[in-house]
């Protein structure tokens, strides 16, 4: 079947750059081409004794964790309202919030930097780089978080206030735990998406950067280059571990509401 | 005296969407009470009111003599078994049921005891540990009724609780929940747009047209005596006439349109009517077809079948009658030696005044 | 009490609930976008800002050739890019959602997602690696024997800017497309063939007429950010391969000249926009008239 086999080569399409990063990672030679030279861990013992990439490492930490945190906050604000009875212009205010889905991150990150620069003069540093992530965040959080809310039977809420329970109370004891695993994978995908952002870093980091800003000061380092790919080597582990814990909670939710199975993240 | 739930001027609007107008309606104590009407009509606005989950726009609720104004649906003497049943995914079957007693002042054990006696009480015994999501449409809709009834509510709201189940299930559960409500003794108030439904299970009835009351009565009055066209030709089936009132009194002189001359007992007209031009209305069930050597003291008028359909027990035939707009629909029941008439033959139909419902307009 | 004709409780608490998220995108989305357009009228006089009110910054961003050539290559690449990227997608988006069993399908979503959530900057390096001189692809080609010089048409060119891209943005286009091909009635692609249509013409009467919405996504969300990257050109573009972000970039923290910056950030903006809502356009009519 020519679509499956079409298939299978788009997927090639898609590994083969995350592919070769361990291969050149273990690799035992400075160029990053073939053919290879050996086999060697050194490169992930000199991630070790780098102190300006734990500082890059933890900074990205920082603001990945509030990012995430206070965009999904946001992000629950927003698909839940957006569950609820609709009025006048709450097409057009959802709109607005979604927008950074389509902005280019270079516009966010240039119309930041003259806001907190030029007009307020103030100096750049983590908060800056957290208050355009949750900019950019936010979307996706209430894209998945819409789905953990479009499964919710509105009369459960209801039920649970005629049983005797609070406004609050009623959220508490079935909202939250129905969408528990949605809120877990929007705040998976907030930290990813913060941790892996540069274009917007790059622009709005003040003296200690974050990690993929201190990737890309590598990157202009043949020498250096080895290293990066041990450390790309950690990412993308890291990262697949995340987002496999995201989609397991994801369809663990779906289970909990009852719901089949109909798609991924987005 | 016995009355429990007390509507007043109850006016509800969406934007400009007017659901509820002027609702005035006493609902009593331990009656089995349903709002019928189609969709869109205002009966589920008017129980979702009741349950405090709508503010009304104008007027005032009462129940048990209480004020209803600013009570929270957590507050309020009601439960409600939803539409979706509403069962909490994330519980079991028992946490469901419980899910109300959190605040209940008994112990553990007696909590435990009293969602054992709800479950029995449902026909659900030893299900209590299942998961919500494992059960079928009919134990949901168990759960749902378990859920609501432990708290002893004096009302249970039943928003169209049938509708998601298959029509064995549903005529099941009817007479369970009849048999479910003489033995707790409260107030059922269902919404349904089933008039069979209605008419089955309730004591009083209410139908609803388009956010106003179109009759408020007990099923067999309701069905015998409606007090419009519209409710007449909402419930059961009924073949409408043209006539004419030419005196009245205790009984009522009527020219009908084919039939001929009548006197109607002035009870047969409920909505009230006035002299000159009215429709008359006749249910299928009383008009017969005089077959081949019966014989009737009744009145008859001849006709010309015009439609046969078949239901098994019943035949349904449509009569083409000299004088009337539309064929007469005659429901016969097949009874042995009553053969199936065919299209065309000639018969001759046997009405009686008494069973006509003369409606205004 | 509610009043009449006004808005209901619940409405009113959905209000409350979006005042938070909608305040924060107006402080720091739409004031910060509104300074950028302020600035865009102000000029640059060496380390301050002149505020008076000028068309200065628009007359030079359209007049010199290097910021018209660097907009109109932006585009091209950008056009380049959402072609190849949604052409390449839309065999994979339609394979998952027809061919795949449905309990698979989360799997394959799944698979096709990952690369996206890795490293962006790594990611675009390693092609760099793939497609350079003594690249990944020249040494296996070499070594295979099917070149003899190394293929120098894949690096530091416009070409390579659109494979990364491509690369880059590949579930961005999948998934559009995929939700909107599940949308889709089984049952009417069987009445179709039901009604004497084949797969082919039940495919392009049918199942693509419906799509469409997903495509129209698909395209935007490919075709916008792309403008704005700056990345790819930089590391894979070579001299030919730079866009209209890499200038802006350049403005804003190289030459320190923010006022023609935020002129060529809203040139470049404004150009998007009315490619896309043109596009959105010619689609709904193309789609009417059939």
């Amino acid at each position: 079947m020519t679509l499956r086999f079409y298939a299978v080569a788009y997927l090639i399409f898609l590994y083969a750059p995350i592919a070769l990063l361990p291969i050149f990672a273990f690799n035992d030679g400075t160029i990053i081409a073939f053919p290879l030279q050996g086999f060697t861990t050194q490169w992930f013992g000199e991630l070790r004794t780098t102190p300006a990439l734990h500082e890059a490492v933890k900074n990205s930490l920082i603001i990945a964790v509030s990012s995430a945190v206070i965009a999904t906050l946001l992000g629950i604000c927003a698909a839940r309202a957006g569950q609820m009875e609709t009025f006048p212009g709450k097409g057009g205010v959802i709109g607005f919030i979604m927008l950074p889905l389509v902005l280019p991150e270079i516009i966010v990150a240039v119309s930041l930097l003259v806001v907190i620069v030029r007009v307020m003069g103030l100096p750049l540093g983590n908060w800056t780089i957290i208050l355009a992530h949750v900019l950019i965040c936010m979307p996706f959080c209430i894209a998945v978080l819409n789905g953990a809310f479009a499964g919710l039977d509105k009369s459960m809420e209801e039920a649970a206030m005629d049983l005797g329970q609070s406004r609050w109370g009623a959220f508490r004891l079935v909202t939250l735990p129905l969408i528990a695993p949605g809120i877990v994978s929007s705040l998976l995908i907030s930290f990813t998406i913060s941790l892996d952002e540069f274009i917007i870093a790059f622009f709005l980091s003040g003296n200690s950067p974050t990690m993929p800003v201190y990737i890309w000061g590598l990157l202009r380092f043949p020498e250096k280059l080895p290293v990066v790919m041990a450390l790309g080597t950690i990412l993308v582990a890291l990262s697949i571990v995340l987002l496999t814990i995201a989609e397991t909670m994801r369809r663990r939710g779906l289970r909990r509401a009852g719901l089949k199975d109909t798609g991924g993240f987005l | 005296m016995n009355e429990l739930i007390r509507l007043r001027g109850i006016h509800k609007f969406y934007g400009d969407f007017h659901a509820l107008k002027g609702i005035n309606l006493t609902i009593r104590k331990g009656e089995f009470f349903s709002l019928l009407g189609p969709s869109g009509c205002g009966k589920t606005t008017l129980l979702r009111t009741i349950a405090g989950f709508e503010d009304p726009t104008e007027g005032t609720l009462s129940i048990d003599g209480r004020d209803m104004r600013r009570v929270p649906a957590n507050e309020r003497p009601t439960n409600m078994v939803f539409q979706s049943y509403a069962i909490f995914p994330h519980l079991s079957v028992a946490e469901n049921v419980g899910f109300g007693l959190r605040k209940d002042p008994r112990s553990k054990d007696e909590k435990t005891r009293a969602v054992g006696r709800a479950l029995e009480m449902v026909g659900l015994a030893g299900y209590g540990t299942r998961r919500a999501t494992a059960l079928s449409g009919g134990q949901r809709q168990r759960v749902a009724l378990a859920r609501a009834l432990i708290l002893e509510p004096k009302v249970l709201l039943l928003d169209e609780p049938l509708s998601a189940l298959d029509k064995k299930m549903r005529e099941q559960m009817q007479v369970e929940l009849i048999r479910l409500q003489r033995h707790v003794g409260i107030t059922f108030i269902l919404v349904t747009h089933d008039q069979e439904e209605a008419l089955v299970m309730s004591d009083r009835i209410a139908v609803m047209f388009e956010g106003e009351i179109g009759q408020l009565a007990d099923p067999e009055t309701l069905y015998r005596r409606p007090v419009s066209k519209k409710v007449a030709s909402f419930i059961g089936m009924m073949n409408f006439l043209d006539g004419r009132v030419t005196a009245e009194g205790p009984s009522i002189a009527v020219e009908v349109a084919g039939l001929g001359r009548c006197e109607v007992p002035a009870e047969q007209a409920p909505g009230g009517i006035s002299a000159g031009a009215i429709t008359v209305g006749i249910r299928p069930e009383t008009l017969a077809i005089l077959y081949e050597g019966e014989t009737t003291d009744r009145r008859v008028v001849d006709g010309v079948v015009d439609e046969v359909v078949y239901y098994g027990d019943m035949t349904y035939y449509d009569v083409r009658v000299d004088g009337v707009e539309k064929p007469l629909t005659i429901s016969m029941k097949n009874l042995i030696g009553r053969p199936v008439l065919d299209v065309g033959a000639a018969t001759r139909v046997v009405w009686d005044a008494r069973s006509l419902v003369l409606l205004a307009g | 009490m509610a009043t009449r004709g006004g808005l209901g409780q619940e409405a009113r608490r959905s209000i409350a609930l979006l005042a938070a998220p909608f305040s924060y995108a107006i402080l720091l989305l739409a004031m910060p976008l509104g300074a950028v357009v302020l600035f865009s009228f102000w000029t640059q006089d060496f380390l301050d800002i002149d505020t008076t009110f000028t068309l200065a910054n628009y007359e030079e961003a359209l007049s010199q050739p290097i910021y018209r050539m660097l907009l109109g290559r932006s585009l091209w690449i950008a056009g380049a890019v959402t072609l190849v990227t949604v052409v390449l997608a839309f065999p994979i988006a339609y394979f998952v959602s027809f061919y795949v069993a449905p309990s698979r399908k989360s799997l394959w979503l799944f698979l096709i997602t990952i690369p996206f959530w890795t490293s962006y900057l790594i990611r675009v390096f390693l092609w760099k690696v793939i497609l350079g001189f003594n690249g990944v692809l020249n040494t296996s080609l070499q070594g295979l024997g099917f070149i003899d010089e190394p293929l120098t048409f894949i690096l530091y060119n416009a070409n390579a800017v659109v494979i990364t891209l491509a690369h880059a943005f590949a579930p961005f286009a999948i998934l559009p497309i995929f939700v909107a091909l599940e949308r889709i009635d089984r049952s009417l692609l069987e009445a179709s063939q039901d009604l004497g249509e084949n797969k082919v013409t039940t495919f392009l009467r049918v199942t693509l007429p419906l799509a469409m919405p997903g495509v129209v996504a698909a395209t935007l969300i490919v075709f916008i950010p792309t403008i704005g990257d700056y990345v790819t050109p930089r590391l894979v573009g070579g001299p030919d391969g730079l866009m209209i972000a890499n200038m802006i970039q350049t403005q804003f923290l190289r030459l320190n000249n923010a006022p023609l910056g935020a002129t060529l950030a809203i040139l470049a903006m404004l150009s998007v926009t009315v490619i896309a809502l043109l596009f959105i356009w010619l689609n709904r009519k193309w789609l009417r008239t059939r």
